[in-house]
């Protein structure tokens, strides 16, 4: 989360509260809402590394709110941050440790493990679709998010029929 | 609940080249009114084969095939393509719309077969295209539309005849995802309202929809079950950002 703290407060200083409205703005319903304490946790540590400053500004009958502001150090790191390539996804392993070493202990078949498997991506993929039809499609970064989950998950259910295919 | 749908042990063996291919080993398959069963599989696995069959596409080689409690696999063809006209809504991956006639024939023809009455022929047409989105089409040639446009008109055109079952083989096959969107509106639609459903896909948006899923491997049922929905409604579930 600490970039994505970054990037806001290089559009313009906030607080922390003001930090997770953004978030949550700018992502819609397809975010996993901020918790308000990790933010928090964040910015602390944001500072502690010089990245972050901020001031304490006065409020009238309530306790002085911290406004948070980037550094130069800060700029320098979220430059760093945007301009590096992105890793891709690693592949989703944990199943495929199952599929290859169940088999070996008897435990389990894998034709079995993959059947089940390919019922709870289908399962996982009707979840999304709800979600998608219960998206304002003029949110357009909720619709790419879950389009992009959409994506990933198709290619896990080929990945898993090229396994039955292989294995099986 | 009563299966519309039923194959007792059916196989297909194809020997047409040096070696006979079995290509569908002896399935069974119960398909209940209403119901929505995806069908999945490696290719090769034989869903294609076993869909045609069930649609009288194809010839079994053994087995049984009853739709609505008759026995059909039996049938002549001419007898099978009459029972077709009324029962059974097709739409494949490629959609064959017939060529020298406007979008809205295409749609009511099946039906007007089947033996709907002009009227109603046409408010179906109506509404299923106005429900794909494609309402303003009517009056155009298949020529004048896009590939996702005819493959929506084929949708329509199967579903036209109210069919006790609608057979699908990869119907999203070459859509990209604007039009598979109104695809799966559709389907998610008529399923609602009762229409019975078998389709074999690979695009698991599609197949998310079904009710059941059947998967096939080297010609066999190697899974049978439902779909189960959790509906955890929240995104946080589904979605990691780091």
């Amino acid at each position: 989360m600490r970039p994505h703290l970054l990037a806001l407060l290089a559009k313009e200083p906030a607080h922390g509260y003001e930090l997770k409205q953004a978030l949550e703005q700018t992502f819609g319903s397809a975010y996993p809402s901020p918790n308000i304490g990790q933010i928090y946790v964040t910015l602390g540590r944001l500072e502690k590394d010089g990245l972050v400053r901020s001031v304490d500004v006065e409020q009238s009958n309530r306790p002085n709110k911290k406004v948070y502001y980037l550094t130069a150090k800060g700029r320098d790191a979220l430059t760093a941050w945007v301009e590096e390539p992105t890793e891709g996804p690693r592949v989703r392993d944990e199943f495929f440790m199952k599929l290859v070493l169940a088999p070996l202990t008897g435990i389990a078949d894998r034709m079995a493990l993959i059947s089940r498997q390919r019922r709870h991506y289908l399962s996982l993929m009707a979840d999304l679709n709800d979600l998608l039809s219960g998206t304002d499609p003029r949110d357009r970064v909720a619709g790419l998010l879950i389009e992009g989950a959409m994506l990933h998950l198709q290619a896990d259910l080929d990945w898993l029929e090229r396994c039955q295919e292989d294995l099986a | 609940m009563s299966a519309v749908l039923k194959a007792v042990n059916l196989v297909k063996i194809y020997s047409g080249g040096a070696l006979p291919v079995p290509a569908v080993r002896g399935v069974d398959l119960e398909v209940e009114e209403g119901e929505f069963v995806a069908v999945m599989g490696p290719s090769g696995s034989g869903k294609s084969t076993l869909v045609h069959m069930l649609g009288g596409l194809d010839t079994r080689t053994s087995g049984e095939i009853w739709l609505d409690g008759k026995r059909v696999d039996t049938l002549s063809e001419s007898a099978w393509a009459l029972l077709r006209r009324e029962k059974v809504g097709f739409v494949f991956q490629f959609f064959n719309l017939v060529a020298n006639m406007t979008v809205a024939d295409n749609v009511e023809l099946p039906a007007l077969l089947a033996g709907i009455s002009p009227k109603e022929a046409r408010e179906r047409r109506e509404s299923l295209l106005a429900a794909l989105n494609l309402g303003d089409r009517a009056d155009a040639a298949p020529a004048q539309l896009s590939g996702g446009e005819q493959q929506r008109v084929a949708l329509a055109r199967a579903l036209a005849n109210k069919p006790s079952v609608l057979l699908a083989d990869e119907p999203t096959g070459n859509l990209d995802s604007r039009n598979t969107r109104d695809v799966l509106r559709l389907l998610g639609e008529v399923h609602k309202q009762g229409q019975t459903i078998v389709m074999v896909t690979h695009d698991a948006r599609v197949a998310s929809l079904a009710d059941r899923l059947v998967s096939l491997f080297d010609g066999q049922i190697v899974d049978d079950g439902r779909i189960t929905r959790r509906r955890t409604g929240t995104a946080g579930e589904v979605i990691d950002l780091r």
